[in-house]
């Protein structure tokens, strides 16, 4: 199995750099995918059914923001599972393989250990506390207003980042894969996306993110099977050709022979990903601890009936989001095989036609001709929908539920009221992003994922697991400390290589770190603590008087709001 | 379930040795496997600043090296860890929380 496969890449080598140069072209966009368009029309059709559904039993706020609590638990982690895993995870991680081999891999796992943490340390108690947002948990015993509001700001944050990330990335991906104009592409994302939150809330937004699971679980469980069926369904063969390409690769560009074997091997092993311990400690702390601080995340929680359900998606979401990132691993190996070896999906200096995400395209191409192209296509632009949904109805939640409802109105608006503002807010929130991702069209946006993920864990993360875990907490620690956090995590961003140097063209990076999470953290940490064990305020004593009563709350879901009944 | 009752309740069980004990078995468990996860994390990425030239010996005489089964294993693992506590709670901790509760309460204790 080995020898021919082997032969075959060699024969295929050799004429490739010639072969290239003819196909070769300047257009960055691609020709009008019609197959594609078809199948992406038909995911709109049925999402849109979904939320009509979905519709007809959105009357309470409740139905709004958690679907009514009567989501189950493997359903839930489905959902949770739909709204992690981006076009940006599989498109980007499957790209970095086909690039630098091994790296992709820590990607992966920074992206999956958080989940185990968020819960062993936070599930069941988010369950038993919460009703709508994390903002319920996180100011349970505490000052409403301060604490609210510091909650609400956090997630307006963390959910404007991660989502001008994603439009941009849609924009440009459908302009790729579509051959559609990159303004358009952004206003069909926006204008989807907010009709399904709008009329369909939580519920349409659950299934529409289960329905791109599957899709996408599917759509890559047969790459991999395809992968998979070419080197005899062994890891070892597959490695061994991909080192063989690189290699090849590597003679082709003029290097000796024992650079070439180097190379060739490099991609067996972790490489460039990471330039120094400070960094790679600090990037693994941003994506484990964020993770069990995105509002969106936390926000699904809600919408299962129990802790013991809460529990149970937690598990499914790891299951499947683990079982995804090591479809990822051989997809990116696959298309150094597959589509490393073939001139036509290469332009002249052996890059990726279209740009260096679309390994994972041109290798379902590879496997499955346009029709499957056109499948993975409406598949990554499904998955898009589905993530930015998810974010704005967090967003929204976050202005209707903490900053209105509790903050503004102090308790006293109608659900019917809060229902309404949070409609409001998400047709602003649909116009906002359209605005920013054509704003942020010609903006490296890279980095934006990674403040988002640095924020949650710097802010969210210390709050949520003081105020659920600590006696001492008061309202004055909650809202400072986690506001010194995100102010950290924030202020250091700007200031390392990947914005100030890349973004902003400002020279040399005052913050030399690739991630600010092994300082903020624990200035979220500390700041709370600190300010807590100085705060002499009576409302302090009530805040730590309340610690008894929140704490047998949250361990046995006494009072724990119920699913409604419809 | 009132308000009155409830706190009523709350009171009862946090004075109820098993639910002390419960807990804070619940919380061992919680805490050592999160340490096992968080140490398995730090030190895999210890190892790619530290010691890559280890990460990259070939297994046997083979190609793949040793950093991919570490890799995949820590995916593994995470799914693992997150099997044995939900297979314990689910199993265990909550029919044990439920007859503490059931014992305290007149009423149902979830609602």
């Amino acid at each position: 199995m080995k020898a021919p496969l082997l032969a075959a890449i060699l024969a295929l080598l050799a004429p490739a750099p010639a072969f290239a140069a003819a196909l070769e072209g300047e257009a960055q966009r691609q020709p009008i995918n019609w197959v594609a368009i078809a199948m992406f029309t038909a995911f709109v059709g049925l999402t849109l059914w979904i939320t009509k559904m979905a519709a007809a039993r959105t009357r309470t706020a409740s139905d709004f923001y958690t679907a009514g609590g009567g989501i189950t638990g493997f359903q839930n982690g489905l959902a949770m599972a739909g709204d992690y895993m981006s076009a940006a995870s599989f498109l980007g991680i499957s790209a970095q393989i086909f690039t630098d081999g091994y790296d992709g891999l820590i990607y992966s796992t920074g992206f999956l250990v958080g989940w185990p943490i968020l819960l062993f340390l936070m599930a069941e108690r988010l369950r038993n506390l919460g009703r709508f947002t994390f903002a319920d948990i996180a100011s349970y015993r505490f000052a409403q207003p301060p604490v609210r509001s510091f909650a609400a700001v956090s997630t307006l944050l963390v959910v404007s980042f991660y989502l001008i990330a994603q439009m941009v990335g849609a924009g440009q991906l459908i302009k790729l894969l579509f051959g559609l104009p990159y303004a358009v592409a952004v206003l069909i994302v926006g204008g989807l996306m907010m009709l399904y939150v709008l009329f369909g809330g939580m519920r349409a937004t659950t299934w529409v993110q289960i329905v791109k699971a599957v899709l996408l679980l599917g759509g890559a469980s047969f790459m991999a099977l395809m992968v998979l069926a070419q080197t005899g369904f062994s890891l070892e063969t597959l490695f061994a050709c991909a080192v063989e390409v690189k290699t090849q690769a590597a003679l082709a560009d003029g290097a000796t022979a024992a650079q070439a074997a180097e190379r060739g091997r490099s991609i067996m092993a972790p490489g460039n990903f990471i330039k120094d311990p400070v960094s790679a400690i600090s990037f693994g702390l941003a994506l484990m601890l964020g993770t069990a601080g995105l509002p969106h995340i936390l926000m699904r929680f809600f919408t299962v009936p129990d802790a013991r359900e809460a529990r149970k998606s937690v598990l499914w979401a790891t299951g499947w989001i683990g079982y995804f990132y090591v479809l990822t691993f051989i997809i990116g190996f696959g298309a150094i095989v597959l589509v490393g070896t073939q001139g036509s999906y290469l332009d002249g200096q052996g890059a990726l036609r279209g740009g260096g995400n679309m390994a994972a395209i041109h290798l379902a191409h590879a496997i499955g001709g346009n029709a499957f192209l056109g499948f993975i296509s409406a598949v990554a632009f499904a998955t898009i929908l589905a993530v930015v949904a998810g974010l704005t109805l967090s967003a929204a939640s976050a202005v209707s539920h903490d900053l209105y409802a509790t903050v503004f109105r102090q308790g006293r608006a109608t659900s019917a009221d809060e229902l309404r503002v949070s409609r409001l807010t998400t047709l602003a929130l649909g116009a906002l992003a359209v605005l920013l991702g054509l704003v942020f069209e010609k903006q490296n946006v890279a980095f934006m994922v990674s403040l988002a993920f640095a924020l949650a864990a710097s802010g969210n993360f210390p709050v949520l697991i003081l105020s659920l875990l600590w006696s001492g907490c008061t309202t004055r620690g909650a809202a400072w400390g986690g506001t010194i956090g995100l102010l950290t995590a924030f202020v250091l961003t700007l200031l390392s290589p990947a914005v100030w140097t890349t973004t902003f063209g400002l020279g040399v990076a005052p913050f030399p770190y690739s991630s600010a999470a092994i300082f903020s953290v624990p200035a979220g940490f500390i700041a709370i603590w600190l300010i807590s064990r100085l705060d002499r305020s009576s409302r302090a004593a009530v805040d730590k008087a309340g610690y008894a009563a929140q704490r047998v709350r949250a361990e046995t879901g006494i009072g724990a709001y119920a699913a409604s009944d419809h | 379930m009132s308000r009155k009752e409830q706190e009523a309740l709350a009171a009862a069980v946090s004075a109820d040795p098993r639910y002390v004990a419960l807990v804070a078995r619940r919380a061992r468990l919680g805490w050592t496997l999160s340490a096992i996860i968080f140490a398995a994390f730090v030190g895999y990425l210890l190892l790619i600043a530290f010691n890559r030239a280890w990460l990259a010996t070939p297994i046997g005489t083979g190609v793949m090296s040793l950093g991919i089964p570490i890799g995949l294993g820590l995916i593994l693992l995470a799914i693992l860890l997150t099997g044995i506590y939900v297979a314990q709670a689910n199993r265990h901790y909550d029919a044990q929380m439920a007859a503490i509760l059931k014992d305290h309460g007149p009423g149902d204790a979830g609602a």
